[in-house]
Formats: structure tokens, sequence, C-alpha cells
């Protein structure tokens, strides 16, 4: 690899951040008295802020790596993660869903589940999202860790305690608050940190037209990421490649990139993750509440230019001489690397400190999201619903500091276990695929049908996840063999072979959340109600009085924001087609 | 209740943001004015610890106004 050389002025603008971020933890200590101040940020927050965070907590190891990664690898066709699979969703939230979770006085995404079918499907729900943050968590920490040990050379388990203690300190101090503060504070740092990379990565290589030829002779060469020649455009055009599988980079058709992560996936994750809803629910107002994910949206828009832009130069770069991007261990590629090779390559003493500490930063912002997620899940969901109900609220800001350190070390685990996995993005997706996928069909039904029952949730949420397991189970990518990526129910004798992984987690995908979404239907139809029309108030779109959004000038409108975000997203698509 | 809802605002997100931007913004605008020039290679040449601190700086500088004027508000 490139090593990079940090200058001492590089460490002092690094230590300087650490100071800030402690110190912010710090200085919140004293306004964090309560459980709900501690969980939810007392729902104090302006909207530019919780807005800010959203997109904040999910900038984690998948964002700036993983998305580099990607960029080298399908080009351009990457910003299907941010147009397709995230913009929609996001509005999607915010118009339609906010008023539920923010109205019904949910303190999680779990405990609305509760509050509209039963415990069971709550109590399934927290487990496995807990699980999953605990997970995602030790990912981010383990990407840093590698990473950093990579480039720099620093020691891997110092890594690891350092960025530990660090988020632990900041949480355990402030609470959600100290979380959503930091993010607003690495948001920025993140934007600031790579803009002068994506200019000077721009530059050289002649300005965005001087690229796009540049990419041509990537995509038609043998030796590309793909390994095989295709059309010119393949790496600059997200549209036009996608009628076959076999025509693009990615290896998905545009049926299945479009229904797996342009519905399924996103929408699963953008509307039903407790880690992003937990920072519009920490918002001042209902108002408030819905314009959080709306007001993300144009940032996140932009995002494929400061974050897969550098992945499509490097890949540019690389294929003249081949070596700017290092081989991994197996002798393949190392996308992984695309980011830091061009933080190396531009960035001089300085502003590399900058670019660097913005590396660190997206980790830690990713996993304190996790972090905070998890820490009120357990407390809420799990310890006050079924280990020790009826206890003073001192008591449960007490665990919360306790489960904080727990989730910490929990994350630590995980980290040295995901040491065993190197593809960041498949796995992440997998877990996804297994958990958020069916979920957004049971919010789905239990926003929009009050109809559906608890047993219909539950069974259908269930069903969903097995369908997901299965899938996984019986199929395989090409090239792969069997155990984690697939294949592992019939000893490798598979019923279908997808061309990628990608293909493969997003069908999974499709088929979790069909499952989920007909099995819900059909065990509603053939059990009971268990809810009152007035309990279920707020809860249920057809029982919950329309709200008026008087006095609000229109540029605050939730609906006429998130019109105004999809004609923009539509744009974006239109110009890269 | 009132009163413990306008908490989490008490402190400015906007006052730690200023001020480190302030900082980071001095610190590299005074090392690109001091620094080789030959460390400017890899940037094609172009002095960007100097052009994009003073960028950080206004950033910096512009959140503290916004911190300030709220505070006045406030009172």
């Amino acid at each position: 690899m490139h090593g990079i050389q940090l200058g001492s002025i590089d460490y002092l603008l690094l230590f300087i951040y650490f100071a800030f971020v402690l110190g912010i933890g710090f200085a919140l200590k004293r306004y964090t008295k309560t459980s709900t101040d501690f969980f939810l940020s007392g729902r104090s927050i302006p909207a530019w802020i919780t807005g800010l965070a959203f997109i904040s907590a999910n900038l984690g190891a998948q964002e700036i790596i993983g998305m580099g990664a990607c960029g080298a690898k399908y080009g351009i066709m990457t910003s299907h993660f941010y147009w397709v699979g995230a913009i929609p969703a996001m509005v999607f939230v915010g118009v339609f869903m906010m008023p539920f979770y923010y109205g019904s006085k949910a303190r999680s995404v779990p405990e609305y589940l509760k509050l509209r079918f039963d415990e069971k499907t709550r109590a399934f729900n927290a487990v496995m999202f807990a699980v999953m943050t605990v997970f995602s968590s030790g990912i981010s920490m383990h990407v840093l860790a590698k990473l950093l040990e990579q480039i720099l050379g620093f020691n891997y388990h110092l890594c690891i305690i350092v960025s530990a203690v660090i988020v632990l300190v900041y949480i355990f101090l402030g609470g959600l608050t100290s979380a959503i503060y930091n993010e607003v504070l690495q948001f920025f740092l993140i934007v600031l940190g790579f803009c002068p990379l994506v200019f000077l990565g721009l530059k050289s290589v002649g300005g965005w037209d001087g690229l796009v030829a540049k990419l041509n002779t990537v995509a038609t060469s043998a030796t590309n990421p793909a390994g095989k020649a295709l059309a010119p455009g393949a790496w600059t055009q997200s549209w036009a490649h996608m009628n076959s599988a076999s025509a693009n980079p990615m290896g998905v058709e545009w049926f299945g990139m479009v229904m797996g992560l342009g519905f399924v996936l996103s929408f699963g994750y953008w509307c039903t993750d407790f880690l992003v809803v937990q920072r519009a629910m920490a918002a001042n107002s209902m108002s408030a509440a819905r314009r959080t994910p709306l007001i993300a949206a144009f940032p996140k828009m932009l995002f494929p230019a400061l974050v897969i832009l550098p992945g499509m130069i490097a890949i540019a770069l690389h294929q003249d001489g081949g070596t700017f991007l290092p081989k991994d261990a197996a002798g393949n590629v190392d996308y992984n690397m695309a980011v830091p090779a061009m933080l190396a390559k531009f960035l001089p003493s300085g502003l590399l400190g900058i670019g660097i500490t913005a590396l660190m930063a997206s980790f830690m912002s990713g996993m304190a999201g996790n972090v905070t997620a998890f820490n009120t899940v357990w407390t809420y969901d799990l310890y006050q619903s079924y280990i020790k109900p009826g206890q003073s609220d001192q008591h449960y800001l007490r665990m919360g500091h306790i489960i904080t350190v727990v989730g910490i070390l929990l994350s630590i685990a995980c980290a040295y276990v995901a040491s065993a996995f190197n593809n960041i993005m498949d796995m992440l997706q997998l877990v996804f695929g297994f958990v958020n996928a069916p979920l957004f069909a049971t919010f789905l039904l239990g926003m929009f049908w009050r109809r559906a029952t608890g047993h219909g949730a539950f069974f259908g949420l269930l069903s969903g996840t097995l369908a997901a397991a299965l899938h996984h189970g019986l199929t395989l990518p090409v090239g792969s063999t069997m155990g984690i990526k697939g294949g592992w129910l019939c000893g490798g004798h598979v019923l279908h072979t997808y061309p990628v992984d990608m293909a493969q987690n997003f069908w999974a995908a499709i088929y979790a959340w069909s499952t989920c979404f007909i099995v819900t239907i059909v065990v509603s139809l053939a059990t009971a109600k268990n809810k009152t029309d007035d309990e279920l108030r707020g809860v249920v779109y057809s029982l919950t009085p329309r709200i008026k959004e008087q006095g609000i000038v229109w540029y605050k409108q939730p609906a006429v924001l998130g019109v105004i975000v999809l004609v923009a997203a539509i744009i974006l698509n239109i110009i890269f087609w | 209740m009132e009163k413990k809802m306008s908490d989490g605002m008490r402190l400015d997100v906007r006052l730690p943001i200023g001020i480190m931007f302030v900082l980071f913004g001095a610190i590299i605008t005074i090392f690109g004015l001091f620094s080789d020039p030959a460390i400017y290679e890899r940037s094609l040449g172009i002095n960007i610890n100097l052009w994009w601190g003073l960028v950080m700086f206004a950033f910096g500088a512009f959140m503290l106004i916004m911190a300030w004027r709220a505070a006045k508000k406030n009172k």
C-alpha cells in the first residue's frame, strides 16, 4: 500500500478533533439528568440538526470506504444507492410515516410495534435489532482499525481501544444529544475534508469530461473490475446499461435493482431502522420530526460526488499502469483502498490530517449511532419491558449508562469476529436483508391497514426473516463457495446462481418482503383484532386525524419539501442517465 | 416541563463546530503560508492548505456568528 506519512501538523489536527468530541460530551453532561434526556435528547433538537445527524449516523464504514470501493468497481451506478436507494424512502418516512412514529409518543421503533401490534412482535424486533446494531458497530470499528493499520501503520488493537473509549466517553456523558452533536460536527468535517480531494482528483484527470474519457477506456478494457469488456459508458451512465445484468459492472438488471434496492432494502432501512428514526424522534416538534429526513435528503443526494467520485477517479488512475490500487493478500485488486489511495495521492500534509480525521469521524459516527440506538432499545424495549419494569427514572438512566459500556464491549467482540469477513458492504447487506427487508411490509400494513393484527405481524415477520435465510441457503453468486455467501442448505447444489452477490442480496430482500406481506395479510384475516380503535388512534392512518400544517411557511411544509426533493433526485438521474 | 424541554439546546451546537473550524482553518492557513512549496507537488502545484484553510476558517466564523446571533435573540 502507498503508506501515508502523517506529519506533526496532521497529528495536531487529529488530537484537536478528539478534544472537541470529548469536550462536547463533557459540556452536555449537566443537561443529561433524566432517561428521556439520555435516550431521546428530551425531544428538544431543531430540525436542521436532527436532519444532519440523520445522514451522519448512517455515514459509517459502508459509506466512505464501501462507496468509494463501489465507485471504483461499479462506477456511477453506485449512486443508485443514493438516488434510488435512499431519497424516495427518506421522503416517504418524513411525509407519511413520521406522523405515527412521533405522534404515537413511542420512544423507539420496537415500542411503536408494541403500541400497534403486540408484545411478541416488539420483542422479536427488539432482539433482532439489538444484535444487528452491535454487529454494525463492531464492523465499523474493525474496518477503521484495519484501515489505519494498513495505511498508517497504527496498531490494530490500539485503534480499536482508542475509538471505543472515545465513543464510550461521549455517549456515556451526553447520551443521544452528544451523539447527535458529534454527528453534525462529523458531517461538516467529512464534507469539508473531502471537497478538496474531489476537486484535485477531478482536476488531475481533466475535469468531468476527462474522467468520462478515461472511464470509457476502463469500461471497454477486458481487465476492468467487471473482468470483461463492456460498452464505453458503463462506468459513467447510471441507467443506460441496466437492461440486462450482463451489460453493466454491477451485474444487476433494473427490475432487481429498483425493487430489491429501491423499494425493499431502502424503505426497510430508512423507514424502519431505529438508528436513523431515533434522530427524527429527538426533534423538538412533529413538524421538525417530519422535516428531519427531508432536510437530510438534500445533502444525501449530493453525497455521491463526495464518496463515489473519488472511487471512480481512482479506477481511472489505476487503468494507466495498474499500480494505483494495491492488491490484497489473495492477489486481487483491493478496492477498499480506493479512498485512502486518493488521500495519499492528492492531499499534502495539513489537509491530509483533515482527510484522515474526517475518515475517523465517519467511523466513529457510524459506531456511536449504533450504540445509542442499541442502548435505547435494550433499556426501554427489553430491560424495562421484560426484566425490571416499574423502576424509577434514575434506575433506567443508570441502566442506560451500564448498557452503553456493555454495548461497546460487545462491539469490540464483534469487531474481532468481523475480521473473518472481507467485504463489508455484502456483509451489511446480508444482515439488512434478514432483518430489515421484511420489516417494511409489517410497518406498511401496520400504519395503513387497520385490520392487521398482532399475530399477523409476528408470523409475517418471522416467515419473512426465514424466507430471507432460506433464499440465502439455496442460492449462490457465481464462483463462490458454500458458506457465508450462501448455498449452505443444499450442500452447494443450489437452486439458482446469481451473476454477483449484490443481485443475490436484492432478490433475497424481495422474497423476504413479499413473504412477510402475504403472510401478515393472511394471518391477520384469520385472527381477531387485538387492539381497539381507541388504542390505535394516532398509530394507524385511518384512525388518526389529518395533520393541519397551519402557520408553517411553505418551504417548511413536509409535503412541499418532499416534492422538491423528489424532483431534484429525478433531475440528477436524468443528467447522469 | 417546558424548561426541561429546552435543556438539550442550551449548548448551541454551532459553538463547538464554529470554534473547531476556526481553529482548523487558522492552523492550516498558517501552515500553508510557511510550509515548503515542494509538498504541493501532489496537489497539482496548488497551495491547497492556504486556500482551503481560508474556506474552513470562513465556515467556522459563519457558524460562530450564527450562534452569537441566536444567543442574543434568546436574551
